[in-house]
């Protein structure tokens, strides 16, 4: 599986909104490994694997004891550094008896995992997702755990929108998606697609937010921050108020936001929010918004949701079929792309040496 | 139950004697190369009088170009391993393990203090050249019985300067561990790597100054005691069995070769599984596992087979067989 794992292990994972984590033990399995979070009594959020250094028991079936987790089975003890501190019947501690633990680090109202190297968890490197802060952009997201199908899917669903046209048609979709040009851009760490729909008559949602009449410019600029969070910056301004060249006063701006942590090769946990500048004060707009995205089955994240476990489906039942790419696929293979340099600068396996037979 | 081992084919590709003992050894195995990480060891199959054997060695750096490197102290009362290994040439065919850690380094600590003595270098430096690379705050205290048995240690000067302090018990300086557990910083950690005597010491003195007991962090090698290495005998009077212990195999190994049903897992003196009682020694019993406490060693009831042994003379035990 080393080999073969899609997803990078040196970089920080959202594993939770900071007001999931309690004093109590919750679990997760954030890149294949199994984790269990909690808080300590100081406010500061802490991770261990989640299995015994005995025995391996998930330590989540334990309890928390003050700042420590004593095991379920046995009793043993572990410290937030992941050092076992009591070990029954015994006068000592064994020395080597530790479980693994995780650097953490709280920013943009999410818990950020880091599953690869310790010694290489710089908290530099979280990814910019102050738009999730709760400050200039508002709105309240959520968390589809265990989403059956490897991230990486979600990365295409969010780098082409042209989906929305038959996904979500009737809400955000429209045919001017389909036909409106759009360039994608990247950096080493970074890809953007930008889309500019000009003098299109605006799709529902977008048209009851603006709340007024005619004609819009619309605009979606996606952003990818390798590994796996995506900003797409999207909004509608009436057709000649300046939109294209930087004046969005006469339009509303939202932004959907997604980290997206692999739980396994073939699933992952999809942390969703959409936030906005406009009427920031209206809770019942956030509410609103938030169940067009979500709700019962019904919001436009429910049907992303259903296509992309469809499509994981497909793609196990038909491992060797080949993945077709398009033109719209632009956005989404520049990510790939940079995911596939960070596997490679993480170290992919090296080559066999060849050696002459003695 | 330890995890199945990744035992892969490698090579010997450079050896360097460090000290007149203390031989580097460059191994290059085959496949996909994992990294060591501070403080880990590699397991080796080694030979030792014909029969295959394993033997762990902590790696003493990152591995950059693909190499584990150890190294390895030619010892006279060897079990095998290390007269094995001193016996290689580059070129040489192995079977290595993948590295495992069991004296990781936490990171991000406001302040390290590395104590090594001996051959227990090995894994402080790997430790050291982390530190140095990440910037930390690390002082660095390395003991040996003379100079010349110093391994690494003007690299180590070069790299870390006036944070490196060595002392040579043959020119008068030993560590004063009660001063080194003083002078560490609140919330600075203590990695302790040497002989048991040195281990037990820097409990004490941790303990004595109220330090949390798991910001101590020590690995042993079980192989080295208060008394000489010494031939024995092990007398277990309820399976009539008078085995001799020689001085380069374990007690476990030879009761284990003379039948004894015995059970054990680390193997290095931490775990206690193989543990028997003592009915009479006629000598001093050198306790080398970190296992047993202070007083549990003092009231001499019971010893490790793994690593625990008698200066010579007779050892008196009983082991768990009971009659069908």
């Amino acid at each position: 599986m080393t080999d073969l794992r899609p997803f990078p292990l040196n970089a920080w994972y959202a594993a939770a909104w900071s007001h999931e984590i309690r004093r109590e033990l919750s679990a997760r399995t954030i890149c294949g490994k199994d984790v269990v979070l909690y808080r300590r009594s100081d406010g500061q959020a802490a991770a261990l694997e989640d299995a015994c250094w005995h025995r391996l028991l998930p330590l989540s079936l334990g309890r928390l004891q003050g700042d420590e987790v004593v095991c379920g089975y046995h009793g043993l003890v572990f410290n937030a550094d992941g050092r076992c501190t009591y070990m029954p019947a015994q006068k000592t501690i064994n020395p080597s008896a530790c479980v693994r633990a995780y650097p953490l680090a709280e920013r943009h109202r999410l818990v950020w995992l880091w599953p690869g190297d310790p010694a290489l968890a710089d908290p530099a490197l979280i990814p910019d997702f102050h738009w999730n802060d709760g400050t200039d952009w508002v709105g309240e997201g959520g968390t589809f755990y265990s989403l059956q199908c490897d991230y990486r899917l979600v990365i295409d669903n969010l780098m082409d929108l042209t989906h929305e046209t038959y996904v979500h048609a009737g809400s955000i979709g429209d045919e001017a998606i389909t036909s409106a040009p759009f360039e994608v851009t990247h950096t080493d760490r970074t890809a953007t697609v930008t889309r500019w729909m000009i003098d299109i008559e605006p799709p529902p949602f977008w048209k009851r937010q603006l709340g007024r009449e005619g004609h819009v410019d619309r605009w979606q600029v996606i952003h990818f921050q390798a590994p796996s969070t995506v900003v797409g910056d999207v909004g509608v301004a009436l057709t000649g108020t300046g939109a294209p060249e930087g004046d969005r006063s006469q339009g509303v701006n939202g932004a959907f936001l997604a980290a997206i942590t692999p739980e396994s090769e073939t699933s992952c946990h999809y942390f969703w929010n959409f936030v906005r500048t406009f009427r920031t004060d209206d809770e019942g707009l956030t509410r609103d918004i938030q169940r067009a995205h979500v709700n019962d089955g019904h919001g436009v994240y429910d049907q992303d949701h259903a296509v992309l476990e469809a499509q994981q489906k497909a793609l196990l039942r038909h491992p060797r079929l080949p993945f077709y790419n398009l033109n719209i696929d632009a956005g989404a293979l520049w990510a790939r792309r940079l995911i596939d340099d960070i596997l490679a600068r993480e170290g992919a396996p090296r080559p066999p040496r060849v050696e002459a037979a003695d | 139950m330890p995890a199945p081992l990744d035992w892969r084919r490698a090579r010997l590709a450079a050896t360097r004697d460090l000290t007149r003992d203390v031989r580097l050894l460059a191994i290059e195995p085959e496949g996909a190369f994992v990294p060591p990480t501070p403080g880990c060891h590699i397991q080796v199959g080694v030979q030792v009088d014909g029969r295959a054997d394993t033997r762990s060695y902590s790696v003493v750096d990152p591995g950059r170009d693909g190499l584990y490197r150890v190294a390895v102290k030619r010892l006279a009362t060897s079990r095998g391993g290390s007269r094995y290994m001193w016996s290689l040439a580059p070129g040489a065919r192995l079977l290595v393990s993948s590295p495992a850690n069991h004296f990781e380094l936490a990171p991000g600590r406001p302040h390290y203090t590395l104590v090594a003595a001996g051959i227990g270098i090995t894994p402080i430096r790997s430790m050291a050249l982390a530190l140095a690379e990440a910037g930390a705050e690390l002082r660095l205290l390395y003991a040996a019985r003379t100079r010349a048995e110093l391994a690494f240690a003007d690299e180590l000067g070069a790299l870390l300067g006036e944070r490196l302090d060595l002392f040579v018990a043959e020119e008068g300086r030993r560590i004063d561990l009660g001063a080194v557990v003083a002078a560490v910083p609140t919330g600075g950690e203590l990695y302790l790597c040497g002989p048991i005597g040195l281990m037990e010491a820097g409990k004490r003195a941790w303990a004595l100054a109220g330090r949390p007991a798991a910001s101590l962090r020590f690995e042993t090698f079980g192989s080295s005691g208060r008394h000489a290495t010494l031939p024995f005998t092990v007398r277990i009077p309820r399976l009539g069995l008078e085995i001799r212990v020689p001085e380069n195999r374990t007690m476990l190994d030879a009761m284990e070769a003379a039948g004894v049903a015995m059970i054990h897992d680390c193997r290095r003196g931490e775990c206690g599984l193989c543990a028997v009682r003592i009915l009479d020694a006629d000598g001093v019993v050198d306790h080398r596992d970190v296992f047993f406490s202070d007083e549990e060693k003092a009231a001499n009831a019971k010893l490790c087979t793994c690593v625990s042994r008698l200066p010579g003379g007779v050892l008196t035990i009983d082991t768990a067989d009971r009659a069908a």
